[in-house]
C-alpha cells in the first residue's frame, strides 16, 4: 500500500487489515514513528514495539493502536495523570475500558498528556509541559483531554481515549477539529480510571470521524462488576448510516447560546450556519430554556472540587509516588509532598473542595450545588419532552493562545460552559467540528436523553457529512 | 457544692469485626496471622483508579443485628465518605455511613439503640520503637491485611448509669452478636471494640453534663476500670469547681491512667459526603426475607426457654448468655443413650459450676469432653454411683482425655461405697477411733460429724456418700 496508512481513519484501517491491504502490526509500527515523532508534546509514552503477538482472530478493531489518555491505568506502564506527585508510578493492574479495547483489538499506542489530574481547560495545568494545538502551535489544544485530541487531528493516532468531568473530551475534540463523545454517565466502567470527580467522570472516544466514535464506543460499553456505577448499555451501538434528519427536533437553548453565553461571533456564525444546514436535513430548529443552565458552572466549581479535594487524598506520600521528607514528623511529610507534588490548579480545587465540604459551609456550598445539579437534570428532562436534543456551540471560542488564561482561572472555566451542563445531567453530548473561525476549528454539540448514543451518532453523522469538514490542514504533526 | 451526689450517663459506641470471608469493598480473604501486606490487592490498598463494591454477605449480618437490636431497617441507606488523613488510611477517607444508616433506632435489654451502620475499618500499623505509639516512635510500618475489614459500628443511646452496668450490657451485646454468628466478637483481638461517651451530672437533673469520649479500653474488665476511672475523673473535677472540657481520651490498661487524644479545638472535620463510587444500598424483600431466615433463637429468649425448663434464674442466663455452654448444655440434654441424665438442673449445675471451674472462658467443645458423656456422668452422680467428689476426678478425665464416665469409674475404682454392707464396718471403726466426737454428737453437736466422715473418707479413697455416712452414724448412736 503505497499511501499513508496514517491517513486511513480507523474504521478505514480496519477495512484495509481485513482486506489483506495492509496488516496490523504495520498500521502499529507507521502510528508508533508518528507518536515518537510528535512535537506537540502529545504523549507522555509511547509503546517501543509492535505488540508481540497478532489481535486475537476476528478481532473487530483488527489491531488498530489506541492512545490512551495518561490517567488511565495501564499495567507496568506509566500512568500519571499529568502530575508529579505520581511521577513514573506503574500500575499493577489495566482499567476495564483499555483492557476491553485491547481485547477487541485495539492495542496501546501510548500514554497521552492531560491536565494534571484532568483539571483544566487548556492543558497548560499538566506537569509536563503543554500540548500545542496542531493548527497553530501557539495555541492550546483544550483540555483536559488535550494529549488525545491533539494526537488524533495531527495523524499520530488513530484514535484516542479521552475522560470528559465538565467537558474535557469535548472541548479539546472542538478546539482541535476532531469528534469527542462524552458518554452516558455509567455506560463506560471507571474501573482504573484515576478519579477527578467520581460522579462525573466518564471516558469516551476522540476520533476523525463520526463513524469511529461509533466503532470505538461499541467496544467501550458495558456493565463491570467492579465498578458499581456502571451500568452498561442497553443494546449496542450501531455504525451510524442516517444521511437525513426528518423529524428530528433541535432545541437550542437560549442560556447557552443566546447574550451572555460567552459565544464569540466567529463560532455563533458557524452554528447558525449548522442549524441552517440541519432545516435543509429536515430538521426543524426551535429556541429552548434550561432555566437552571447558567447556574451550571457555578454548581460544577463546587461539586467537582469537593469530590477532588477526597479523592485526591489518597496522594500522600506513604504508598507510593512521591515522598518529600525532610524533618519533622508525619504532618510535614505530607504538607511537603502535596505541596510540591501537586501543581497550582489541583492545589486550588483541592482547597476549594476541602472548604465546600467543611462543617458549617456544607449546606450552603455542597448540599445548594447538588440541589442546582437536581435543577439542571430536571430542565434537561422537561427540553427532551419538547426535542429529541439540545445543540450548542461546544466552545465559546475557537483555540486560544498558549498562556493567555493562565493568569484568570475564571475565564478558563467559561470555556467549560457550553459542555457542563450535560455533565452534571449524567446524560451524552457528542462534539463534531463545525467548519472554521479564524482558520481554526469550531465546533458543534448535540446532546441527548440518558443512552440516547445511537441517535445521537445518527444525526452527528448527518451532519458531519453536511457540513464537510476536512481536518487534513490539522494533520501536521 | 460538695454534698451534690452525681449520676453518670453513658453512651457506648462499638466497633465489631464482621466474620464475612472477604473484605468489605473487595474480594481480598480476610485472616489473621498471614504475613503482612499478603492479603491485599489495588482495591484496599486504595491504589489510583479503583472503586469500592460493597459486601453482600456485610450487608445481609448488618440486616440480622438490626432484627436482633429490634431497629428500623433502611429500605435505602447511602455509604459517606468519612475523610482525614492518617497512614492506616490508604485512601485518605473511610467508606462510613453518616446521616442513612443500614439501621435506625432500637433495643438490646435496658439499652435503647441509636443506630447500626457498616463501614470499612483502618489497617494496622506497628511503631519501632521504645513508645509504642506513632508518637516518638522511630519508624511505622503499615500492614494492610487488617485493612478493609468490613464492621457494624452501633450507637447506643446515653441509657447506660455505670460501669457495671456498661460491662453487663456489652456482655449481652457480645453474645448476641455470637449467637448471630456475625464475629468472632473477641476484646482483646480486636473483633469488638468499645468507646464511652461518658458525662455526669446531678442525680434528678435533666440536662446533660459535657462528655467525653473514652477510647482503647480492649476487654470487659478495662472497660469497666476506665469508665469507672473518667467518671471518677470528671467528679473530682466538679466538685473541685472545675468543668469537664469535651475532648477525647486514651485510657491506658498498663497504668489504668486517662490521657487526652484530642480537643475540641484540634478534632477533626470529617467532610462527610456521600460516596460517589457506591450507589444507595437498596434492601429488597428478598433480602430481608434472607435476613430473618438466618436468624437464631437470641439469649433473651433462650435465657426465658431456660426458665421455662425449670433452671434458676443464674443457670439459665449463664447458659443463654454464653453461647458455647447453652449448647453444650443442650446437646448434653438430648444426648442419646439411656445413660444421660434427663434432669435440667444438676447438669445446669455441673456445666455453669464444676466445667466451667475447669475450662474457664474456653469453648467446652475445644475439650475432650463429650456432651453425652457429662450427661452421663451426671447420671451417676444422680444415681449416687459416684460421689460428687470423684465424679470431678472423673470431669477432669474426661476434659484432658475423653472416654466413658462409668469405663473410668470401675477403671479407677471410683465407685460409691454404700447400698450394701460394706460401709458398716469402716463407719464403726471410725467411731471407735474418734470416741471424742461420737460423744459430742451424741450431745447434740453435730458439727462433730465431720471429723466421722473425714476418717470415713479417707479410708474410702472419698468413694463414700456422705450423706450415706452420716445415716449409719446416726443409727449407730440412735439418734
Amino acid at each position: 500500500m503505497s499511501t499513508d496508512l496514517t491517513e486511513l481513519t480507523a474504521s478505514q484501517a480496519v477495512a484495509a487489515i481485513e482486506r489483506g491491504e495492509t496488516d496490523a502490526t504495520e498500521l502499529f509500527e507507521a502510528y508508533r514513528a508518528a507518536a515518537q515523532a510528535d512535537e506537540l508534546n502529545a504523549y507522555l509514552w509511547v509503546a517501543d514495539a509492535a505488540p508481540g503477538e497478532p489481535p486475537p482472530a476476528g478481532a473487530p478493531l483488527a489491531g488498530v493502536p489506541l492512545a490512551v489518555k495518561d490517567l488511565f491505568c495501564t499495567e507496568g506502564v506509566p500512568s500519571q495523570a499529568g502530575s508529579k506527585i505520581i511521577e513514573g508510578y506503574r500500575p499493577p493492574y489495566t482499567a476495564t475500558v483499555v483492557a476491553k479495547l485491547a481485547q477487541a483489538g485495539a492495542p496501546l499506542l501510548g500514554k497521552t498528556n492531560q491536565d494534571e489530574f484532568a483539571m483544566g481547560s487548556s492543558n497548560e495545568n499538566s506537569a509536563y509541559g503543554p500540548v500545542l494545538n496542531p493548527w497553530d502551535r501557539t495555541r492550546v489544544p483544550g483540555g483536559s483531554s488535550g494529549g488525545s485530541a491533539a494526537a488524533v487531528a495531527a495523524g499520530s493516532a488513530p484514535w484516542a481515549l479521552g475522560t470528559d468531568t465538565g467537558g474535557s473530551i469535548r472541548q479539546p475534540a472542538a478546539l482541535c477539529g476532531i469528534v469527542g463523545l462524552k458518554p452516558t454517565y455509567g455506560a463506560v466502567s471507571r474501573y482504573g480510571m484515576i478519579a477527578f470527580a467520581s460522579s462525573l467522570d466518564q471516558a469516551g472516544p476522540l476520533t476523525r470521524d463520526v463513524a469511529d466514535a461509533a466503532l470505538l464506543l461499541r467496544h467501550m460499553v458495558g456493565h463491570d462488576a467492579r465498578d458499581s456505577t456502571s451500568v452498561g448499555f442497553p443494546g449496542e451501538i450501531a455504525t451510524p448510516s442516517a444521511e437525513r434528519l426528518d423529524g428530528i427536533r433541535l432545541g437550542v437553548p437560549e442560556e447557552l447560546t443566546g447574550e451572555g453565553s460567552g459565544v464569540e461571533a466567529g463560532v455563533m456564525d458557524a452554528f447558525n450556519a449548522t442549524l441552517q444546514l440541519a432545516q435543509e436535513l429536515g430538521a426543524t430548529v426551535e429556541s429552548c430554556h434550561l432555566p437552571h443552565a447558567p447556574h451550571a458552572l457555578s454548581a460544577y466549581y463546587v461539586l467537582a472540587p469537593a469530590e477532588a479535594s477526597s479523592n485526591l487524598a489518597r496522594y500522600d506520600g506513604v504508598r507510593y509516588g512521591k515522598r518529600i521528607t525532610g524533618g519533622g514528623g508525619l504532618p510535614e511529610m505530607y504538607t511537603r509532598t502535596r505541596s510540591e507534588g501537586f501543581g497550582a490548579e489541583v492545589k486550588r480545587r483541592i482547597m476549594l473542595g476541602t472548604y465546600s465540604l467543611s462543617s458549617g459551609y456544607y449546606d450552603a456550598y455542597y448540599g445548594r450545588a447538588q440541589r442546582v445539579r437536581t435543577k439542571i437534570a430536571e430542565d434537561f428532562h422537561a427540553a427532551f419532552d419538547a426535542f429529541d436534543f439540545v445543540v450548542t456551540p461546544t466552545a465559546p471560542s475557537v483555540a486560544f493562545g498558549l498562556g493567555t488564561k493562565t493568569a484568570d482561572p475564571l475565564a478558563m472555566y467559561l470555556n467549560d460552559y457550553c459542555t457542563v451542563p450535560m455533565s452534571l445531567a449524567g446524560i451524552p453530548a457528542i462534539s463534531i467540528p463545525n467548519g472554521l473561525s479564524e482558520g481554526l476549528p469550531t465546533a458543534f454539540q448535540l446532546a441527548g436523553p440518558a443512552f440516547s448514543e445511537n441517535r445521537i451518532l445518527d444525526a452527528a453523522s448527518a451532519l458531519q457529512t453536511a457540513i464537510g469538514f476536512d481536518g487534513s490542514a490539522g494533520r501536521t504533526r | 457544692m460538695s454534698d451534690v451526689e452525681y449520676e453518670p450517663v453513658i453512651g457506648l459506641e462499638i466497633h465489631v469485626q464482621l466474620s464475612t470471608k472477604t473484605k468489605m469493598f473487595c474480594g481480598c480473604a480476610l485472616a489473621f496471622g498471614e504475613p503482612p501486606n499478603s492479603l491485599t490487592c489495588p482495591v484496599c490498598l486504595g491504589l489510583p483508579g479503583t472503586l469500592p463494591l460493597a459486601n453482600e454477605r456485610a450487608i445481609h449480618f448488618g440486616l440480622m443485628i438490626g432484627l436482633a437490636l429490634e431497629s428500623e431497617l433502611a429500605p435505602r441507606s447511602i455509604f459517606h465518605r468519612k475523610n482525614y488523613f492518617y497512614p492506616d488510611l490508604p485512601k485518605g477517607y473511610q467508606i462510613s455511613q453518616y446521616d442513612e444508616p443500614l439501621c435506625k433506632g432500637g433495643r438490646l435489654g435496658d439499652v435503647r439503640i441509636h443506630r447500626v451502620h457498616l463501614e470499612d475499618d483502618a489497617a494496622k500499623l506497628v511503631h519501632a520503637g521504645s513508645s509504642g505509639r506513632i508518637h516518638g516512635s522511630d519508624a511505622s510500618v503499615v500492614d494492610f491485611n487488617r485493612g478493609g475489614t468490613p464492621l457494624a459500628e452501633i450507637v447506643t443511646e446515653p441509657d447506660v448509669r455505670s460501669a457495671a452496668q456498661a460491662r453487663e450490657w456489652l456482655t449481652l451485646l457480645r453474645t448476641t452478636l455470637r449467637r448471630l454468628g456475625v464475629s468472632d466478637v473477641n476484646m482483646e483481638e480486636g473483633s469488638l471494640r468499645c468507646d464511652a461517651n461518658i458525662s455526669i451530672r446531678p442525680v434528678g437533673s435533666a440536662t446533660l453534663g459535657t462528655k467525653t469520649e473514652l477510647k482503647n479500653m480492649n476487654s470487659f474488665r478495662f472497660l469497666e476500670r476506665g469508665v469507672n476511672a473518667e467518671i471518677s475523673r470528671q467528679e473530682a473535677l466538679l466538685r473541685a469547681g472545675e468543668v469537664v472540657t469535651l475532648e477525647t481520651l486514651h485510657f491506658d490498661p498498663t497504668t489504668e491512667s486517662i490521657t487526652s487524644l484530642r480537643s475540641k479545638e484540634q478534632a477533626h472535620d470529617y467532610r462527610y459526603f456521600p460516596e460517589p463510587d457506591l450507589v444507595p444500598i437498596a434492601i429488597t424483600s428478598e433480602m430481608l426475607q434472607a435476613a430473618r431466615e438466618a436468624m437464631p433463637e437470641l439469649p433473651a429468649a433462650r435465657e426465658q426457654r431456660f426458665a421455662e425448663l425449670g433452671l434458676n434464674h443464674g443457670s439459665a442466663r449463664q447458659l443463654a448468655w454464653r453461647t458455647e455452654l447453652g449448647d453444650f448444655f443442650e446437646a448434653a440434654l438430648a444426648a442419646d443413650g439411656a445413660q444421660a441424665t434427663r434432669e435440667p438442673q444438676p447438669l445446669a449445675n455441673w456445666v455453669c459450676n464444676e466445667l466451667v471451674g475447669l475450662i474457664g472462658e474456653a469453648d467446652p467443645t475445644t475439650t475432650k469432653l463429650q456432651p453425652s458423656a457429662l450427661g452421663q456422668l451426671v447420671a451417676l452422680v444422680g444415681q449416687k454411683t459416684v460421689t460428687p467428689a470423684n465424679a470431678k476426678r472423673v470431669l477432669e478425665r474426661l476434659v484432658s482425655d475423653g472416654g466413658d464416665p462409668a469405663q473410668i469409674v470401675d477403671a479407677e475404682g471410683l465407685g460409691s461405697i454404700g447400698g450394701d454392707d460394706t460401709l458398716e464396718p469402716i463407719v464403726d471403726a471410725a467411731l471407735a477411733a474418734n470416741a471424742d466426737a461420737a460423744e459430742k454428737i451424741m450431745a447434740g453437736n453435730m458439727k462433730a460429724i465431720g471429723a466421722i466422715i473425714g476418717h470415713v473418707m479417707r479410708e474410702t479413697k472419698g468413694r463414700a456418700d456422705g450423706g450415706e455416712v452420716t445415716r449409719i452414724v446416726r443409727e449407730r448412736l440412735g439418734l
